[in-house]
């Protein structure tokens, strides 16, 4: 499986988490949707830096080869599905314990 | 920087994102073990992720801008990277809810107050909190 491939399926089982699973709906609310640029601008800067120094170097076989900001858009995806998991998995606690867990 | 790069970068990640948790009271390191019940599950299925592309050749690290500490083919900033982004993510996701909070809490009421003691409505209805908030919610929360 490529890169591609994989960050495409990435996204598609966060969301199905997201929405079905654990049934948080974020994908569906507003607070998600204006917390998402202001990460995906960190995450632009700080990739750019990776990327761009070469700290990170991927095999131009196991992407599409598009790049925003050095780095691979699969990496906007990738870095979608971990924030929305992220995020899901902690409205889900939270709803679980009544917000109990406050210590 | 050199070998501290990757390091570095990670730094600047949390700088940019913790000051939230003293300035917008968002209250995500202090809920300690919630946030280590999302956080460690979350890590260890993306670095499983991490740990697949490696062996299948996605990507690779330059040895010469990282610590030199690894578990297996992992840098440690890399295992790091997947404990700080959700950290800051959540930083983040509770400061957008506690500025939206707040501007609920500080617009005036624009639904006309019958009553005379128009002001003490609005105060009233600040003190019951917006309406409709969301599962996740932990605004009324004691501090």
């Amino acid at each position: 499986m490529s890169y591609t491939a994989a960050a495409v399926l990435g996204v598609a089982l966060a969301a199905a988490l997201d929405l079905w699973v654990l049934r948080t709906r974020l994908l569906a609310r507003r607070e998600f949707w204006l917390t998402y640029p202001i990460i995906v601008f960190f995450q632009l800067l700080s990739n750019g830096v990776l990327t761009g120094r070469s700290v990170v170097r991927y095999d131009p076989a196991a992407i599409l080869g598009l790049r925003v900001l050095y780095a691979p858009a699969e990496d906007l995806l990738f870095g979608f599905a971990l924030v929305l998991t992220t995020l899901s998995l902690w409205c889900w606690h939270a709803r679980r314990s009544g917000d109990q867990a406050a210590a | 920087m050199g070998r501290y790069t990757y390091l570095a970068v990670l730094a600047g990640c949390l700088l940019a994102a913790v000051w939230l948790e003293p300035l917008f009271r968002v209250r995500v390191l202090r809920r300690w073990r919630r946030l280590t019940l999302t956080v460690l599950p979350v890590a260890a299925v993306f670095i499983l992720w991490d740990l697949a592309a490696i062996a299948a050749g996605h990507w690779t690290f330059d040895p010469d801008q990282t610590l030199g500490v690894s578990f297996g083919p992992l840098p440690l900033e890399e295992a790091l990277f997947f404990l700080v982004v959700p950290i800051c993510a959540l930083l983040g996701f509770e400061g957008v809810r506690a500025s939206l909070r707040r501007r609920a809490a500080t617009t005036p009421e624009t639904t006309g107050d019958p009553t005379p003691d128009g002001a003490a409505g609005a105060r009233a209805n600040r003190q019951a909190g917006p309406s409709g908030e969301p599962a996740c919610s932990t605004a009324g929360g004691p501090e």
